[in-house]
């Protein structure tokens, strides 16, 4: 048992840290948040060269093997910036559904491409009628004679726009209609039927909704053999909740530091918000909710290679957790800044937004408060 | 990183179960489980220190020449948490894990050879006087005064919430010997024989229904200067250094967890109509397990720290305050989950010598009075808002 971060770890952390403080400040987050691509190509390069995108990559595929501890502590100094790089879409999902799904060749021809910058990717799976119910799919996938056709819409996919190519999950039909299993299959950007709407996102970078149109691919788009991937993205999904979880304890961090700063700084009836107790007490269980935080992503990321329901529990009870302490050291900082808190001249109102977007993301508290239980008595009855 | 334990950890960890197989009894098991006070009495904790003392595990914390078993911090956790899981008996931690690191800290050889073996072997068992009707978070206001007369001081005063002081032969006091500029001042630590003449002791009943705490009344009372620990004065240093060995312990979620699995097992038992069914209940035992779970990460995180020789620092002061919080919303659950059963109130202790058959299955026995005592949680060992001063302080510099 050891929670010590290597000397490989602290280092990784020390230069995402110091890049993202050099790197992201007001104007530039201000500047990306009116940019039709909502992140800088040029940050791209340079986290490839870094070697953050070759990471958690397999070796053998140009990576460096890292886990899911490692692309917590990238996250976490993500956060304190608001970074909006694709790297969720591209290298948590994306990435890792064609390493766990993929043929040999498939990897091949993705994966260092990844690794080295020239390949954005995005997962599309999300569906209106679902919910956050990731087994419900009602985009079809049709065996034609070339290959696949699709059908269908997604909703909320990060990133979808800048990517190069989007893994489409879809219900796979044979002649006796649908056949329960569910395939992902490698959309190129340009392929003919796809048609991306992209919006911003709430808190920095940008998402977008898909339809397809009878979209024609080849038989090699689908990843793998053709099993059922519902796993493979249960298990990605978990491991994204564990890393978008420590991201936002570099947000909450933040935030808690700024706001504390601030009511060091700030004076009314003759002395600082910070000689107030109901303040001090205030921001006493601000830093205690960080630190909670901070142990359930560090948990989550820890158990992100165990069994299927011990790997869940861990994702769940993190995403439910971190996202109740994100609303309310996100909320608390507006609180102790004053009306300036809800305006868009100080950053709290967009780190808060990011993390309000976190708490949306793959489901709310709620929801994984109710899947950590089910799960529960899954486990129990097992 | 990594979550599990190696090689030699999970040897350790089977000589746990081992010895705690072959000693704890049927007997201890059922007279802890139906305990709804923070410590055991007596007769069964002291039954399992001694079998610890034995084994040469009376003193988790204490230094090797002093009877340390030199156990790793991960080692330290294991123990705790076997025997969370067993459900050993709660040992009054007074002695162990409060006086014993103040003697070895700051007494006196004779003092040291005197005392540390009889803590050990549980010849003596002890009491803390520290609060006064007075004084409660505010504790270096305390009163009770211990002037010089010769080689004795003689104490006049009064200490409350004396946890088991109707049980102990030994005290361990803050006392006032003079007074300074600051009321930290002039305080001085002192060791008193509970049958000294002058000393009587007015038992106080807890909500729950439990005679575990107690008022302490100081007539007269003639203590040799020869009991008092370090020097006179600086008995504020030493009595914080212990409130940090109390609030710092820091392997608490271990029983926790203990606790709500006893609740959720009574959620899926008939005896409540099955009150996990209901949605509301069903979430509320995961939120409170999940936050068990960021408990015990924060715990392990400070342990993998102590075992590089960091200072975990402020922190203790968190884990207090969600240890006290999480416990007490363990207990809020089962007085949720019980239901009508909530209503029956037993009178009679100990719980498992009742000589008559109880209004409840006795699985629920413990539930309200738990409940009701564990309001006492994030009271004592200094209070929720006293911990919240302490974390804006020392984690925020506020």
């Amino acid at each position: 048992m050891d929670l010590n971060l290597s000397d490989e770890q602290k280092l990784l952390r020390e230069s995402a840290e110091r890049f993202v403080a050099e790197s992201y400040d007001a104007a530039h987050r201000r500047k990306m948040a009116n940019d039709p691509l909502g992140f800088s190509p040029a940050v791209w390069k340079q986290f490839a060269e870094l070697g953050w995108l070759a990471l958690p990559l397999p070796e053998e595929f140009g990576g460096l093997g890292g886990g899911a501890v490692d692309v917590g502590i990238l996250m976490e100094a993500f956060g304190r910036g608001l970074v909006s790089e694709p790297y969720v879409a591209t290298v948590v999902l994306g990435a890792a559904l064609i390493d766990r799904c993929g043929t040999t060749e498939q990897k091949q021809a993705s994966l260092p491409k990844v690794a080295d910058g020239s390949l954005k990717l995005a997962l599309a799976h999300s569906e209106r009628a679902a919910r956050f119910d990731l087994a419900k799919v009602a985009t079809s996938a049709n065996k034609t004679a070339q290959g696949w056709r699709l059908a269908g819409s997604k909703i909320a996919v990060l990133d979808g726009h800048a990517a190069d190519e989007i893994i489409v999950s879809a219900l796979m039909h044979d002649h006796h209609g649908p056949s329960g299993r569910i395939g992902l299959f490698a959309v190129p950007a340009t392929a003919p039927g796809l048609a991306i709407s992209d919006y911003a996102r709430l808190g920095g970078g940008r998402a977008c909704n898909i339809e397809l149109s009878d979209v024609n691919l080849p038989q090699d788009a689908l990843l793998g053999d053709g099993s059922d991937s519902l796993p493979a993205i249960e298990w990605a999904v978990d491991r994204a909740m564990a890393a978008l979880g420590a991201e936002a304890v570099g947000i909450m961090q933040t935030l808690l530091d700024t706001t504390l700063e601030y009511t060091k700084i700030r004076k009314q009836f003759g002395r600082t918000l910070s000689a107030n107790q109901v303040i001090r007490h205030r921001l006493a269980d601000m830093a205690m909710q960080v630190d909670e935080s901070r142990s359930m992503a560090l948990r989550a990321a820890l158990k992100a290679d165990s069994p299927p329901v011990e790997r869940a529990r861990a994702a769940s009870g993190a995403k439910a957790k971190i996202g109740r302490c994100a609303r309310f050291v996100g909320e608390q900082s507006i609180q102790l800044h004053g009306g300036m808190g809800v305006t868009e001249e100080l950053e709290v109102g967009a780190y808060f937004k990011r993390l309000v977007a976190f708490d949306t993301l793959f489901g709310g508290s709620a929801h994984h408060y109710g899947r950590h239980a089910e799960l529960s008595r899954r486990a129990a009855s097992a | 990183m990594d979550l599990s334990f190696n090689a030699e950890e999970r040897a350790f960890q089977d000589e746990v179960r081992n010895f705690i197989a072959k000693n704890l009894t049927d007997e201890m098991k059922r007279a802890t489980a139906l305990t709804p006070s923070v410590f055991s009495d007596p007769d069964v904790g002291m039954a399992w220190q001694r079998a610890l003392h034995k084994q040469g595990w009376g003193a988790p914390g204490w230094p090797v020449e002093h009877g340390g078993p030199d156990w790793t911090p991960a080692q330290r956790w294991i123990f705790e948490t076997e025997c969370a899981r067993a459900g050993v008996p709660n040992v009054n931690v007074m002695g162990v894990k409060m006086v014993g690191p103040v003697i070895i800290g700051f007494g006196s050889p004779e003092q040291k050879n005197f005392y540390l073996p009889r803590i050990l072997s549980g010849e003596d068992y002890w009491c803390q006087g520290y609060s006064e009707p007075g004084s409660g978070s505010d504790l270096s206001s305390l009163k009770t005064r211990a002037v010089r007369d010769g080689d004795d001081y003689i104490i006049n005063g009064t200490k409350i919430w004396t946890t088991h002081a109707h049980h102990a032969n030994r005290m361990f006091a803050l006392v006032r010997t003079s007074d300074g500029p600051r009321q930290q001042d002039g305080i001085s630590f002192i060791l008193i024989d509970m049958k000294t003449p002058g000393i009587t002791t007015r038992p106080i009943l807890t909500i729950g229904g439990d005679h575990e705490v107690n008022q302490v009344f100081f007539d007269d009372v003639r203590v040799p200067v020869a009991n008092r620990v370090g020097e006179e004065g600086k008995g504020w240093t030493y009595g914080k250094y212990l409130l940090e060995f109390e609030r710092g312990a820091g392997i608490a979620s271990a029983k926790l967890r203990e606790g709500l699995r006893a609740i959720a097992d009574l959620a899926e038992s008939d005896l409540t109509g099955r009150a996990i069914d209901s949605p509301d209940i069903a979430t509320r035992i995961s939120e409170v397990e999940v936050d068990i779970d960021a408990l015990e990460m924060t715990e392990l995180r400070v342990l993998s720290a102590l075992q590089t020789g960091q200072n975990p620092g402020a922190v203790s002061s968190i884990l207090k305050l969600r240890n006290s919080e999480i416990r007490q919303a363990v207990t809020r659950l089962g007085a949720d989950v019980i239901g009508h059963d909530a209503l029956a109130v037993e009178p009679m202790r100990p719980l498992y010598k009742l000589n008559h058959e109880p209004a409840t299955p006795e699985e629920m026995l413990t539930v309200m009075p738990e409940y009701l005592n564990g309001r006492a949680y994030t009271i004592f060992g200094g209070t929720s808002e006293i911990q919240r001063d302490i974390i804006a302080k020392m984690m925020l510099g506020i």
